[in-house]
């Protein structure tokens, strides 16, 4: 995976630079909170200022803890919630602007594969079922020809031979198992771009591995975008080019893999990458510097920059006050952290 | 090693009763644990951490078709004790737990100091405004604020709702606590925090630890000791420090190389296949049939070869 993973940046920094496939600009979501009986209505600013491209054929990770608007951001994305303001562009097209065919196009043209494979899947229909409906629903009128489709992605996703599974119901497969249907789904209406949220993360170790080949593989053979959405950094470089950072629903750092693993310039970056273990036994003899507390809330999020809270280096009267630009400390490299002067 | 032994277990066996026949979950399991010390079990889901710490501590489901074997804490067998006996002397008391998904059981509807206090006075006899007292110490040993007593675990967050559970296991003075999966549905910061706690306890308290995980990276957190489980059976006991340099069970090389590096460029492998029905055991060596290594011989049940303090199920080593 490591060689062609580095063929693939050669190949994709030169496709890269058209048109980008899915432009973010300046994105915000923001869900109103009702009136309780303690509580002032507000807004969860879940996404709050985001802005990305993502080129044809190329992978991203979008690293984060949970609750930091990771999936509120890629449901905006798939056009499930509606932009507070900003805007997602797709193939030259505004997504809010699309009229209901128009939304088709696009809905086809994105395949989703969520967290838990469990819950993806309707416990009462067989895998044929679960597949027929997605290629109904995305307009494939001719019986032979949906079957002759599942055939085809059940062999990409490695359900072979397919007749084992046609007949079966989830909960006669194993958890692996269900996620390659689950990616069988996402691939039928063959899209341009794959969102992957959290798609190993109630898995096994070693089918993690697995899933995550095969989701490569099918990244690299079919040239599709894919964004990966995980709080597990240890996973990301095997799959991705670039990696965002995202706390309390900004991209705080935006790198290439190996620039972000080895000059790491974000305080949370960095803690991420101090907190993400390896197996060594020396760890059990050490304690980790990790920053303490927690994430903020997004309906009161800190002024300035919202991890100085949890910042030890924080400079008082800067960090709490003003939100940081965002600068390039290095090509294809961008922070948002005052301590970060070009 | 010249450790004083606080528990050991001789061929522990823990099979359910099922329509389709006995689930063999736990199925002859040795290992011994010294004071003060850390040991994980490591192993695939399904493969039967949870029963085996449910199998030490008594806590049986209505479906058991064997439970047998024996138990010595501080050298006393445990095993034999009846109910009463083993309520009174050895859970909580001696050996407590942090369950799987603990911090999604808290009591909705009972303020978390109440409940970390609650274990004090049920089995140390305390009377509340001095389990109260000691719930409190025990949320400065795990890191909660004090003031969080007064709290309903739906205020809390997931990473300290977990430091609640924690601290009710810590608060009966237990010599040993089973912690299963206590830091897997949290996030990376949070995980390393607790595992800052978990380490902090055990050097001001003496206390030991059984953690039961399928992380074999965040497991090296905690671990002294390393014990491989699969299908029912430790396959491989071992210290940390050569278990993380070099397994040697042929399935625990494959769980190691299973794990993805954050940094060096080996290639993360997985294994193929799936690991065997409790229901419906392979016989001899229940991984021969995933194992890239096996021959002939693995028809029979391996026998556990011990060589330099080591523990390995297989017939390579013979
Ligand atoms: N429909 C909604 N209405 C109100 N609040 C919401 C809604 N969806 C998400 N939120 C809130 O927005 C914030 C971000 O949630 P989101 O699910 O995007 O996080 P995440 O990064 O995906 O977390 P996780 O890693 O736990 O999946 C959370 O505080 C969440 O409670
Ligand atoms: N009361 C029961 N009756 C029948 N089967 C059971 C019972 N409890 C557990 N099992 C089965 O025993 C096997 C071992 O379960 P156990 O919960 O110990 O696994 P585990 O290693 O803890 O898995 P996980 O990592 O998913 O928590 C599983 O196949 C499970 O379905
Ligand atoms: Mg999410
Ligand atoms: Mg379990």
């Amino acid at each position: 995976m490591i060689e062609t993973r580095s063929n693939n940046i050669l190949t994709q920094a030169v496709v890269a630079d058209p048109p980008p496939l899915l432009s973010i600009k300046d994105l915000r979501v923001w869900f109103e909170l009702r009136r309780w009986a303690f509580s002032r209505a507000g807004y969860v600013r879940a996404v709050d200022g985001v802005t990305f491209d993502l080129g044809y054929g190329e992978a991203i990770g979008v690293v984060g803890e949970s609750g930091c608007g990771k999936s509120s951001l890629m449901k905006t994305i798939l056009g499930l919630n509606i932009p507070t303001s900003g805007s997602v562009t797709f193939e030259g097209q505004e997504v809010a602007r699309l009229d209901r065919k128009g939304l088709r196009w696009y809905r086809s043209n994105i395949g989703y594969v969520q967290q838990d494979p469990f819950g993806a899947l309707a416990p009462f229909m067989n895998v044929q079922r679960i597949l027929e409906e997605k290629l109904i629903v995305g307009g494939i009128q001719s019986p032979a020809e949906r079957l002759e489709r599942i055939r085809k992605v059940m062999g990409e996703v490695k359900l072979h031979p397919a007749d084992d599974y046609l007949e079966k119901f989830p909960h006669m497969l194993s958890g692996g198992q269900q996620q390659r249907v689950v990616i069988a789904r996402a691939m039928l209406l063959e899209p341009k771009l794959i969102v992957a949220d959290e798609p190993v993360s109630m898995l096994d170790a070693s089918v993690r591995v697995e899933i995550l080949k095969l989701l490569r593989g099918l990244q690299e053979s079919h040239n599709l975008s894919v964004i990966y959405i995980t709080h597990d950094l240890s996973t990301v470089r095997y799959f991705s080019r670039r990696i965002f950072v995202m706390y309390a629903g900004q991209i705080v750092e935006k790198a290439l893999v190996d620039d972000l693993l080895n000059n790491a310039c974000h305080p949370y970056t960095q803690a991420l990458l101090t907190g993400t273990s390896e197996p060594d036994a020396a760890n059990a003899r050490t304690f980790k510097e990790i920053p303490p507390g927690e994430p903020p809330s997004l309906v009161n999020p800190p002024a300035g920059c919202r991890f100085h809270p949890r910042c030890a280096r924080a400079i008082a009267g800067l960090c709490d006050k003003e939100q940081p630009p965002e600068t390039s400390p290095a090509e294809d490299h961008l922070v948002s952290c005052w301590l970060v002067q070009k | 090693m010249a450790e004083t032994e606080l528990l050991r277990i001789e061929d522990l066996m823990l099979h359910f009763r099922t329509s389709q026949g006995a689930v063999q979950a736990v199925d002859g399991v040795n290992f011994e644990l010294a004071t003060n010390r850390a040991v994980v079990v490591l192993g695939e889901s399904g493969c039967g951490k949870s029963s085996l710490a449910k199998a030490i501590l008594r806590l049986l489901p209505r479906n058991v078709s064997r439970y047998s074997g024996k138990v010595f804490l501080d050298g006393k067998e445990v095993m034999a004790l009846n109910d009463e006996k083993f309520r009174k002397d050895v859970r909580w008391v001696g050996i407590s737990m942090v369950p799987q998904a603990a911090m999604n059981s808290l009591n909705p509807v009972m303020r978390v100091g109440d409940q970390v206090s609650e274990p004090a006075m049920i089995h140390l006899g305390m009377k509340k405004k001095e389990a109260l007292g000691l719930a409190s110490k025990m949320f400065q040993h795990v890191g909660v604020p004090v003031d969080f007593l007064d709290r309903y675990a739906f205020e809390l967050s997931g990473g300290m709702r977990q430091r609640v559970a924690i601290a009710m296991a810590l608060v009966t003075s237990p010599r040993l606590i089973l912690l299963d999966e206590p830091t897997s549905a949290l996030d990376v910061l949070t995980q390393a925090n607790i595992f800052n706690v978990l380490k902090q306890i055990k050097q001001n308290l003496g206390i030991s630890y059984i953690l039961i995980t399928h992380d074999i990276a965040t497991s090296s957190e905690l671990a002294d000791d390393v014990a491989v489980m699969y299908a029912g059976q430790i396959v491989e006991v071992c210290d940390a420090e050569r278990f993380f340099q070099a397994p040697q069970h042929p399935y625990s090389r494959k769980l190691m190389a299973s794990v993805p590096r954050l940094r060096g460029e080996q290639e993360p492998e997985f294994i193929t296949g799936q690991p065997p029905s409790l229901l419906a055991l392979p016989q001899g060596c229940r991984f021969a049939p995933r194992c890239p290594l096996r021959f002939d011989r693995c028809r029979q049940d391996p026998p556990v070869i011990k060589k330099d303090g080591r523990l390995v199920k297989c017939w390579k080593y013979a």
